[in-house]
């Protein structure tokens, strides 16, 4: 199949791994991915904020860059972005007048997926482990991002997925389906409110004893990432496409400082051995050698 | 989202008075409310309580999904017949021996209560908890012209003898615990001394000797209405604690306040909302005390009965088809429950008879967007969905959210008229704040951030562009790799977060590279995988050795 990937704006901007990773799952399945270039943003951040009209442009520029090119299916690695696409982008072209933007953009969401939803419905992934060789040998937990479980009702895919992989120990996130606290401009219009919904987020987090918190919205995972090195909390965040990618051959670094660049061939490193994954013996932080690429 | 026209007159809407006006910003006040440690621990318990009770009964309902369709459908009809719908139930409430009063807004209301107690010669009067009466103000209305209205409801009763104000919809004491009421008994209670203890029971036990006294003496009641049914001119009230029926059957002149949107059509629709309402409010099957009356029965309960229909800024809602829905609230208090933002900031915060997520998209509709500070109040979501998905009418309050923020930008940006300003001096900008609004505005922080924004982000090309400055982001993190400090606007992520280093390199400008070393990829991964070809439903297990 031939697949175009719509990287998000935050993604393509600061987590340039997880769209690499959702390229590297895609094409190890034998799919070909192209990027449409003319790609921006899903006009989210615009929306909702209140600036329809500035978001229209913005409307505008996706539905062409994904009318022009020629694939099968989109997908994103983002439940919000993908859930703008279809619940704001018709909206905001009819807020705009123009009806027949609104109908394109419907069948342009029509045709886009999340990134579970593809490797799910689409595609007939159920075991990251058998079918992708997935393999990452650590303690997670999982966030369920809003939009995707309530606006495009993924339900458990990106969690039976997640717990689908090779060497993965998963523990259950208590009161999973409470917001984060990030909400696009809400983190800092209304920062206190948001960051106490983050440290009890965090609290919950750490209760696991997981290393790693994942989920399936990078805007999500930056916000608690970010909370959370503020905070000096041992756990991080990682984007489940970045779990799904790492294999034994190449399986994903998460010691050392953090790097959100792509990695060049040359630094590739050998498989490190498994850490233990007790939730008493947290990472070490000031560990060493390798740049980690969690977020 | 419906868009009918619905006929509506040209006249500019009246706005809503009284106790919807937030008097400080929201983000100002949660602020402040958050101080209070004890006050989150209390609504934190009280709404995971609450909140896993409804999920409880709501789940043992197979049907739920179809009442909640038939309940919002209901309301979408009573919406757009509301005139010939009023005129119906007043019709038919006159014809059962009541009066009827028409009340444009809350002093209106309040005119119109006052010479209706008055006229009975007594000054104290008994309540059932209502939330019209708490929106127009009416309490201190009474009090002004020397007439003492008495609570009956234990949690309204505890709001009012510790002098405090609401801060929930269907629980207004949430805020406080039991050994903070045993503290309020005591001091406002004389009939109470040392041995009340703070178990519910005893609380409760010494409410109602406080009460009963209150009940047998008083003549004139003054209650809300859950639902006016139309055909029949019957007012409904819903309770658990059965003083509201001792309100509604005991005194000689019963005075019920209720919004011009709470009608239902038929008798029967009846059944669809006394399924949502209790299941969705305090996650019970059925609620303890359903109590209906149409007109006068001589010689049994109140012979003189009045309702008073009001207005108070529920036509100006009516008149946005993209907002009106928010009219459909059957005030169950679900959205509240579930809201991580109340549970965080409290009801106070939201500075309305109307918290949490339906208050932030009713108090500024009923006030005008541009009252006060209720223009913030819009903002007072992370747009987490969690509401919608409880309310058992379908409002969609996210989207209405967002329509009001646009409403806001537009406001400000000199695109709409500016609402009338509310008539109490305290809260308004006074005139130079209300000059200060008329006049074009300079871009404000984030109107010149989302101009800039739009620009770049609706064209890829300009977006490789601006991400060739990554590099610089990276320099200002520095050898820890994370910005923790940033000016102006983005000072409100960086005061609680870190940002952490960009990348050297955007994905799309990698890709420019990049994008043929398939075979590379692949390779470094272990190799490649081949699912079999998908048959949606029927998946396989099967997989490739690496």
């Amino acid at each position: 199949m031939r697949i175009a990937l719509f990287a998000t704006c935050i993604v393509d901007a600061l987590y340039p791994r997880v769209a690499l990773a959702t390229v590297r799952i895609l094409e190890r399945l034998g799919h070909e991915v192209v990027f449409p270039s003319g790609q921006g943003c899903c006009s989210q951040m615009h929306v909702n904020s209140g600036y329809l009209d500035d978001a229209l442009p913005v409307v505008r520029n996706h539905v062409r860059a994904f009318t022009a090119a020629d694939y099968d299916v989109a997908v994103a690695p983002s439940g919000s972005c993908v859930a703008s696409l279809g619940h704001q982008q018709p909206m905001v072209a009819r807020a705009g007048g123009d009806e027949d933007l609104a109908r394109m953009a419907e069948s342009v969401a029509g045709n886009t997926y999340e990134l579970s939803q593809l490797l799910v419905d689409v595609l007939g992934v159920t075991d990251a482990a058998g079918q992708l060789g997935s393999w990452f040998p650590h303690t997670v937990t999982y966030h369920p991002s809003c939009h995707g479980m309530r606006l495009l009702r993924l339900d458990d895919r990106q969690k039976d997925l997640v717990r689908s992989v090779g060497g993965l120990d998963y523990v259950e996130l208590p009161d999973a389906d409470e917001c984060c606290g990030f909400g696009g401009t809400f983190s800092f219009k209304n920062s206190d409110v948001s960051a106490a919904m983050a440290e009890e987020k965090i609290e919950n987090i750490v209760s696991t004893g997981a290393e790693l918190c994942t989920g399936g919205d990078a805007s999500c995972l930056l916000h608690l990432g970010g909370a959370m090195s503020r905070r000096g909390t041992e756990a991080a965040t990682v984007h489940f496409a970045e779990i799904l990618a790492s294999t034994q051959q190449n399986p994903l670094e998460i010691s050392g400082p953090v790097e959100l660049s792509i990695p060049s061939p040359s630094s590739r490193r050998p498989c490190p051995p498994a850490r233990p994954s007790t939730p008493s013996t947290p990472a070490p932080t000031t560990a060493p050698t390798a740049d980690r690429g969690v977020l | 989202m419906s868009r009918t026209a619905l006929g509506m007159p040209t006249i500019r809407p009246v706005h809503g008075h009284g106790n919807l006006h937030a008097d400080v910003d929201f983000p100002t006040a949660a602020k402040e409310e958050m101080a209070n440690i004890q006050m989150r621990a209390n609504i934190r318990h009280a709404t995971h309580t609450i909140r896993g009770k409804r999920a409880r009964v709501v789940e043992e309902l197979p049907d739920w999904q179809e009442l909640r369709t038939a309940g919002s459908a209901l309301k979408e009809q009573v919406m757009a017949n509301l005139p010939e719908l009023l005129e119906q139930f007043e019709k038919n409430f006159t014809a059962r021996g009541g009066t009827v009063h028409w009340a444009r807004d809350a002093a209106e209301a309040n005119r119109i209560i006052t010479e209706l107690i008055e006229a009975t010669g007594t000054t104290d009067v008994i309540k059932v908890k209502s939330m019209a009466t708490a929106e127009i103000d009416l309490e201190r209305h009474l009090a002004e012209h020397g007439i003492t209205a008495t609570e009956t409801d234990l949690a309204e009763l505890i709001v009012q003898l510790g002098h405090d104000r609401s801060s929930h919809i269907l629980v207004p004491a949430i805020h406080k615990n039991r050994h903070e009421i045993r503290d309020i008994f005591l001091s406002e209670m004389p009939e109470t001394d040392d041995s009340l203890t703070s178990e519910p029971r005893d609380l409760a036990e010494a409410a109602r000797a406080h009460l009963r006294e209150k009940f047998l003496s008083t003549s004139v009641a003054v209650s809300g209405a859950n639902f006016g049914v139309t055909e029949t001119g019957t007012l409904t009230v819903v309770e658990s604690e059965g003083n509201g029926r001792m309100c509604l059957t005991l005194p000689d002149t019963l005075i019920t306040v209720m919004g011009i949107e709470k009608l239902v059509p038929t008798f029967q629709d009846l059944e669809v909302y006394l399924q949502l309402l209790p299941r969705s409010s305090t996650g019970e099957r059925m609620n303890p005390y359903t109590s209906m009356w149409t007109g006068v029965t001589p010689g049994d309960g109140p012979q003189d009965v009045h309702v008073v229909l009001l207005d108070n800024g529920r036509s100006a809602v009516l008149a946005d088809p993209a907002g009106r829905s928010a009219l459909h609230c059957i005030r169950c208090s679900a959205c509240l429950n579930v809201c991580p933002v109340y549970e965080q900031a409290g009801g106070h915060a939201y500075g309305s008879t109307y918290p949490g997520p339906i208050g932030a998209i009713l108090s500024p509709q009923m006030t005008g967007i541009t009252a006060a500070e209720n223009s913030s109040l819009p903002y007072a979501s992370s747009l987490c969905g969690a509401c919608y998905d409880v309310c058992p009418v379908k409002i969609n309050i996210p989207e209405i959210l967002v329509h009001l923020r646009d409403e806001d930008v537009r406001t400000r940006h000199g695109e709409r008229p500016p609402t009338e300003q509310r008539p109490t001096e305290e809260a308004s900008p006074g005139l130079a704040g209300r000059l200060f609004r008329r006049l074009p505005r300079v871009p404000s922080e984030m109107d010149v951030m989302m101009k800039g924004a739009s620009t770049v982000m609706s064209s890829g090309r300009r977006m490789a562009l601006a991400e060739k400055a990554l590099p610089l982001g990276r320099a200002l993190a520095g050898r820890d790799r994370a910005i923790s400090w940033l000016p102006g606007m983005a000072g409100g992520w960086t005061d609680e977060r870190d940002i952490p280093a960009p990348p050297r390199e955007s994905f799309r400008n990698w890709w420019a590279d990049h994008a043929a070393e398939t075979e590379d990829r692949v390779r470094q991964d272990g190799g490649s995988r081949h699912v079999p070809a998908p048959d949606r439903a029927d998946h396989t297990d099967e997989e490739d050795s690496p």
